[in-house]
C-alpha cells in the first residue's frame, strides 16, 4: 500500500473542506472496495481517504409514496437489498445490488460507488439509469445534479470534478401498473464480472406501454440509455414483435469490444437477449403477475 | 511523497477492547496480523477476491484486506480466534473438522467467518443460499461439497 493517509469526515461541508484541502490526491473513502485496491496497486496516485461513512446524508434509505426513493450514496448493498420498500417498489437495484460482488463485498460496498467507480460493465449502473435516478453531488463549488444516464464519461471517468462527492442517489416513485428488472449475462452463476447487463422500467396502460426506459451495460464505454428502444415501445402494445423493436434498438446502440469475458458479436447479442427478457420479466411484474 | 501517519485505534476484538499502534496506511488485516498478532486471518489475494481474510465489522461480514484500520476506531470485530469459547470449539469448527472439510486450510478461518456471518443471519439455510453466501470464500483444495456439508450439520446441531 502507497503512504496514504485517513480522515474521517462528519459532514458534508467538512467532507468537502478535507478533500479541497487534500487537493487531486485526495480520494473519498466509502465501502472501499475499489478505491482500496486502486490505492494498494498504485493504479491512482492517492495520499488521503476522507472517510464519508460516517456523514448522516450519505448513510440510509429514505422511501415515501409519491415522492420516490433516496438512497445515502455509501449505504451498503446489503441494506439495499434487504430493504423492503426497495424490494417493493424498485425490483431491478435488488437485482443488480444482490450479485455486485460476494457478501463480504455487499457488506462495504455501495451504489454510490459503483457510480463513482464508473465502470463499463458496472451492475448497478444500467438498473440506476433505467430507474431514471439522479445523483446528488456536492463539492468545493457547491451541490449539484446530474442524471445517472448522464454521469459516466468513459471507462473509470465522470462528470465528478476534483474535490467532488456523490452525496445521494434519487429515484422517482413507480407509476402504477409498472414495474422494473435487471439481468446479467455471466459464464458461471455468480461472483463474476458482467459480460454484458440489461435494466429495464416499464408502466402499463391497460396494454400499451406509457412509459419506458432501457439501459445496457458492458457493451460500450460506458453503461448506456438507449432512448431508441423506449421510443420502440411506448404508445404502443406491448408483443413480441415491439419488444424485438427494442431489442434490436438496443443491438444497434451496443458499440462493444472483444475481451477474455467475450466477443463483441456475442455481446450484442446479449443486448438484445438480456433486453427481452428484462422487458417480459419487468412487464410480468406491471401487470402485478409476479 | 507523503509518509503515513502513526495512528492509535481502539477497537473492540472478539470481545476485548484493544487499542494499538497502526500505521494510517494499515489495511484491518496487517492491523490483525501484525501489530495484534491475531494471525487467524489469511492474506489470500489482498484484493477482496479470495475470502480468506474475512471477518466479521460490527456484525457484518467483510475482507479485512479492504478495511482500513484507521476505519476501525470504535468498531466491534470478530475473527476466527473469537469462535471458540475457551477449550470448546464453535459448533462449525467441530462440523469442518467431523466432515473433513478442509484440506491445507489457509481458506478455513474466511469459511468459519462467513459461515457464522450467514448462519447469525439465517439458522436454517438451504444448500442454495450457503452455496451462494459462500461464493466469496474460495478453497482450491475440498471441491466444496464437504464445506457445504459442515456448514448444513452446524446449522442443524446449532438450531437442536
Amino acid at each position: 500500500m502507497q503512504a496514504v493517509k485517513y480522515a474521517r469526515a462528519t459532514s458534508v461541508d467538512e467532507a468537502v473542506q478535507m478533500l479541497r484541502d487534500g487537493g487531486d490526491v485526495a480520494r473519498v473513502l466509502a465501502g472501499g472496495t475499489d478505491v482500496i485496491v486502486l490505492a494498494r496497486e498504485r493504479r491512482r496516485d492517492i495520499d488521503l481517504f476522507v472517510d464519508i461513512k460516517h456523514i448522516p446524508d450519505l448513510i440510509g434509505i429514505d422511501y415515501q409514496a409519491g415522492q420516490g426513493l433516496t438512497l445515502g450514496a455509501a449505504t451498503p448493498l446489503y441494506e439495499v437489498y434487504n430493504h423492503p420498500d426497495v424490494k417493493a417498489h424498485y425490483p431491478a437495484l435488488v437485482e443488480a445490488s444482490h450479485v455486485i460482488g460476494g457478501t463480504a463485498i455487499q457488506g462495504r460496498a455501495s451504489l454510490g460507488g459503483n457510480l463513482a467507480n464508473s465502470s463499463p460493465a458496472a451492475d448497478g449502473i444500467p438498473a440506476m439509469i433505467a430507474l431514471g435516478g439522479t445523483a446528488h453531488i456536492a463539492g468545493p463549488n457547491g451541490r449539484r445534479d446530474v442524471p445517472i444516464a448522464e454521469f459516466c464519461t468513459a471507462p473509470g471517468r465522470n462528470v465528478l470534478e476534483t474535490g467532488e462527492f456523490i452525496v445521494s442517489l434519487s429515484f422517482p416513485d413507480p407509476a402504477a401498473n409498472s414495474g422494473s428488472a435487471w439481468e446479467r449475462f455471466i459464464p458461471r452463476n455468480e461472483m463474476d464480472i458482467a459480460v454484458t447487463n440489461a435494466g429495464v422500467y416499464l408502466a402499463l396502460d391497460g396494454d400499451t406501454v406509457a412509459d419506458a426506459r432501457v439501459a445496457i451495460g458492458a457493451v460500450a464505454p460506458t453503461p448506456l440509455l438507449v432512448p431508441a428502444a423506449a421510443e420502440a415501445l411506448i404508445g404502443k402494445p406491448l408483443t413480441d414483435e415491439t419488444i424485438e423493436a427494442a431489442a434490436e434498438a438496443a443491438r444497434q446502440a451496443a458499440n462493444p469490444i472483444t475481451d477474455m469475458r467475450g466477443t463483441a458479436d456475442q455481446r450484442r447479442h446479449l443486448a438484445g437477449v438480456l433486453v427481452k427478457r428484462v422487458l417480459n420479466k419487468a412487464a410480468a411484474r406491471a401487470r402485478g403477475d409476479e | 511523497m507523503t509518509t503515513d501517519e502513526r495512528i492509535v485505534v481502539t477497537a473492540t476484538i472478539n470481545g476485548e477492547e484493544r487499542t494499538w499502534l497502526s500505521s494510517s496506511r494499515d489495511s484491518l488485516l496487517e492491523a490483525l496480523r501484525e501489530r495484534i498478532g491475531l494471525t487467524g486471518a489469511k492474506e489470500g489475494c489482498n484484493n477482496g477476491n479470495c475470502g480468506a481474510c474475512s471477518v466479521l465489522m460490527d456484525g457484518r461480514l467483510v475482507n479485512s484486506c479492504l478495511v482500513m484500520a484507521a476505519e476501525c476506531e470504535g468498531a466491534n470485530i470478530t475473527t476466527v480466534e473469537g469462535l471458540a469459547e475457551g477449550d470448546e470449539l464453535h459448533p462449525l469448527q467441530t462440523a469442518f473438522l467431523e466432515e473433513a472439510a478442509l484440506q491445507c486450510g489457509i481458506c478455513t478461518p474466511g469459511f468459519l467467518i462467513s459461515s457464522k456471518a450467514l448462519l447469525d443471519w439465517k439458522p436454517n439455510p438451504s444448500e442454495e443460499e450457503i452455496r451462494f453466501w459462500l461464493a466469496g470464500n474460495l478453497c482450491r483444495c475440498t471441491g466444496y461439497d464437504k464445506i457445504i456439508r459442515a456448514v448444513e450439520k452446524a446449522a442443524e446441531e446449532m438450531r437442536s
